[in-house]
């Protein structure tokens, strides 16, 4: 098993140096699960369209694995000095799959677009004042306030730029070409053979000179995780995205001969898994109580078997791949005893709580059984809720839960991603998604909000580091793992992940060695 | 007397005495063998069968002893078992008896209830009945005895219908006892014997229930069962064969256990019927 090693693989550093022996030609077959509901980037949003449809659509930027901005569809970009303009210089050359020239004014109606349709971008955008196209290679954005994370919000996933030609005007849900999607992406949209596979071919005539490399990709639907071990291990399959196959089969397919794997691509993502505490009634609303619970959970034993050493056990809110980390917060190490101190310190009567799983599958359900067996060990009664996944939605989001599984994406930036956990404003009833616990601290509000206007970055830091110290000597929740979705790939397939959202928008710069 | 010894008799029945006798006694000692209960992580995960002294039977994915889990499973199994064949019994006996006594209307109106129950399949009913109730024991239990008591009403009915037809019930008519106290001291008991053969039969399809809504993840999840550990397993089958092996073993056992029973004692309560075509 060879693991990928930092490829901080700059675009412009391939087309610089041009030829690195890369073979054109050949076809990929991936996974893809579950199907995707559709491909029309700028109306669905789920994982398994962006994961098809990144090859169709594309953003002004793309972000490698370290969250930098690195050139798309805008081949240059600047900011001006206090934040307020951001300017963006278009690719020349550019044309929609359908031979259609694309220009700056498919950027501005694809602004409208997304703001009818996409939560996201629609958050993104609440910050900006207006949006112009002084001539057709050129988009300039105002800003009402200055906003650091905007800068993020510009890929595929979080912006995808749609055809004017084939929207405007009419009702976007139900445009027949919807089923056809048209982009300006490097794969073109041919088939959907539905519940079998989806099939794209290489757009011949991209803006990028050579690129993309592979004549066709087929993402094939298997619906059992079990099947898609054996695809892959037959050789029908070439590439498992990350969380495709049981954790346990990873390990084994990785063995095999000419399999390489990745953890690298999900970087943007940074998908971060805690407990939610509930910190309005019960033992959990107790701080002693909530830091208890972290002193007492064995985290890097978890990390090693039930995720078979993929991930990283957080030190807070921030995930390490998140702009802003900090690891300069209290620590909390696996010390039963620490715990017992607390709760009796407290006065912990032993009422016992209940912990609802995440209903994803077999990974997630030995998880909390090592959770109730570690809390179990230093005296609480843990009580294992179950639920589907319409359940665990509707109990976590009416609060009807002491402890809760979860995990949620951080977007390259806390603003984005990880200020809608921990915020007062953000407690409401009916999402699973926003201030779920109900921890609620005045002081950090000021300093989240401040921090996500601030224009200079440093400051920005010292703002963040600040909030992190704080929260994390709160405990509003119980951070459990910097989650890894390993990707595994024969190893003759070369540059398949480059990006922060991997093989989202990677296909791109993939070739396949003869 | 004769009864137990012709039951003694049957080797296989004998055998099958023996094979739960000795679970529920493991059942019983399960604290005393295990006190840190089943679901303490002892080693490391997934170590090989026989390979590591006092872990005879391996370790599962988290590093718990599979012997362990057996031990506290075969507890939730004859629980289950039991108690739901008790509550099928105590719906089914009733309704049965007193379809097959009063007959018409009572009957017709008995046996078109049992019929809506029957013609449902007994896992999709047991499923749905779980999926609503919320997984727990108490559910589990409740939901397997909802699906198994219609083959009771009807073999009760059956039973009661044939025994009131006999002489002795007419001669406790005309001795003006009331139909309650002839159908409950004169007539139930002579259908007892068919019942129990029942019951024993059913306690073996209630731990097969028990386990198969286990193994689908629709099992309480708090409680360390035989179907559990097969379902947990299912998903490293390839790699821990061990896992999924010996709790298959276990119910194999604990199953043939209670038929071997049950057969020994139908042979045992109606020794003319039983023994045509063996010589």
């Amino acid at each position: 098993m060879k693991l990928l090693k930092a490829t901080t693989f700059l675009v412009a550093a391939t087309m610089a140096t041009g030829a690195v022996a890369q073979q054109d030609g050949g076809r990929l077959d991936l996974i893809v699960q579950p199907e995707p509901p559709s491909l029309m980037l700028g109306l669905v949003q789920n994982a398994p369209t962006q994961m098809v449809a990144g090859q169709i659509y594309e953003g002004l930027l793309r972000y490698n694995t370290d969250l930098e901005p690195q050139p798309s569809l805008a081949k240059e970009w600047s900011i001006s000095e206090d934040g307020m303009t951001y300017t963006f210089i278009l690719n020349e050359g550019v044309s929609w799959h359908d031979g259609e020239p694309f220009s700056s004014e498919d950027v501005i109606f694809s602004t409208k677009f997304l703001q009818d349709n996409h939560a996201r971008f629609r958050g993104a955008f609440s910050h900006v004042e207006s949006v112009e196209a002084p001539d057709a290679n050129t988009i300039v954005i105002h800003m009402k306030e200055p906003y650091g994370p905007f800068i993020n919000a510009f890929e595929a996933g979080s912006m995808p730029i749609v055809p004017k030609h084939i929207y405007e005007g009419t009702d976007y849900a139900t445009n027949e070409m919807n089923a056809t999607p048209i982009g300006t992406g490097p794969y073109e949209f041919v088939e959907w053979e539905k519940g079998s596979y989806i099939h794209l071919t290489k757009n011949e005539d991209y803006y990028i000179d050579g690129l993309p490399h592979i004549d066709d990709l087929y993402y094939r639907v298997v619906p059992d995780a079990a099947s898609r071990a054996v695809a892959f291990e037959t050789g029908e399959v070439d590439v498992l995205p990350g969380g495709a196959v049981e954790n346990w089969d990873v390990a084994r397919l990785t063995e095999m001969d000419n399999v390489c794997s990745s953890s690298k691509g999900w970087e943007f993502f940074a998908p971060h898994a805690w407990m939610w505490l509930n910190n309005r009634e019960g033992p959990t609303a107790d701080k002693r109580f909530r830091q208890a619970v972290m002193f007492a959970m064995d985290r890097e034993f978890v990390k090693d078997v039930v995720w078979n050493g993929f991930g990283t056990v957080p030190t807070g809110p921030v995930s390490s791949k998140t702009n802003f980390y900090t690891d300069d917060v209290p620590q909390y190490p696996y010390d039963p005893e620490k715990a017992k101190e607390l709760l009796d310190e407290m006065g912990y009567d032993g009422t016992p709580v209940r912990l609802l799983p995440l209903p994803y599958g077999e990974t997630w359900q030995r998880w909390a059984e090592a959770v109730k067996q570690n809390l179990g060990e230093v005296g609480i009664e843990v009580e294992i809720d179950s639920a589907d996944v319409a359940g665990w939605n509707e109990k976590t989001a009416n609060w009807d839960y002491d402890m809760a599984f979860t995990y949620l994406y951080q977007y390259g930036d806390p603003a984005l991603g990880v200020a809608r956990n921990y915020v007062e404003s953000q407690i409401q009833k009916g999402s699973p998604w926003n201030n779920v616990e109900g921890y609620v601290n005045p002081e950090m509000d000021k300093l989240w909000e401040q921090a996500a206007v601030e224009p200079d970055n440093e400051k920005r830091q010292e703002l963040y580091t600040e909030i992190q110290q704080q929260i994390v000597e709160d405990v509003p929740v119980a951070w459990l793992l910097e989650i890894e979705f390993p990707t595994i790939y024969r190893c003759n397939v070369k540059n398949l992940i480059t990006t922060g959202i991997g093989l989202n928008d990677g296909l791109r710069d993939a070739w396949i060695e003869e | 007397m004769t009864l137990w010894k012709r039951f003694l008799t049957n080797r296989g029945a004998l055998l099958g005495l023996a094979i739960l006798i000795a679970v529920i006694a493991v059942a019983l000692l399960a604290p005393v063998l295990y006190p840190r209960g089943p679901w303490a992580m002892v080693q490391r995960p997934f170590l090989v069968p026989f390979s590591t002294d006092g872990l005879p039977l391996g370790t599962d994915t988290l590093g718990r002893d599979v012997l362990a889990g057996l031990v506290y499973g075969a507890r939730v199994s004859l629980l289950v078992g039991l108690v739901s064949t008790l509550m099928a019994l105590l719906i089914g006996v009733p309704l049965g008896a007193l379809a097959g006594f009063y007959g018409k209307w009572v009957d017709e109106g008995a046996m078109r209830f049992t019929e809506f129950f029957q013609t449902i399949p007994n896992f999709a009913l047991a499923i749905v009945l779980v999926a609503i109730l919320e997984p727990t024991l108490t559910s589990i239990t409740i939901a397997i005895a909802i699906v198994s008591w219609p083959p009771v009403a009807r073999l009760v009915r059956a039973e009661v219908m044939s025994v009131t037809k006999r002489e002795y019930v007419d001669a406790a008519r005309l001795a003006g006892l009331s139909n309650l106290s002839i159908l409950v001291r004169q007539v139930l008991p002579n259908t007892v014997s068919p019942i129990i053969v029942m019951a024993s039969l059913m306690v073996a399809t209630a731990i097969l229930l028990e386990s198969s809504l286990s193994f689908l993840g629709l099992g309480d999840p708090n409680i360390m069962s035989w179907g559990f550990q097969i379902g947990a397993a299912r998903t490293v089958i390839r790699s821990a064969w061990w896992l999924s092996f010996f709790p298959g073993v276990a119910i194999v056992l604990t199953v043939l256990a209670l038929n071997l029973i049950g057969e020994g004692l139908n042979d045992a309560l109606n020794p003319h019927l039983s023994r045509k075509g063996r010589s």
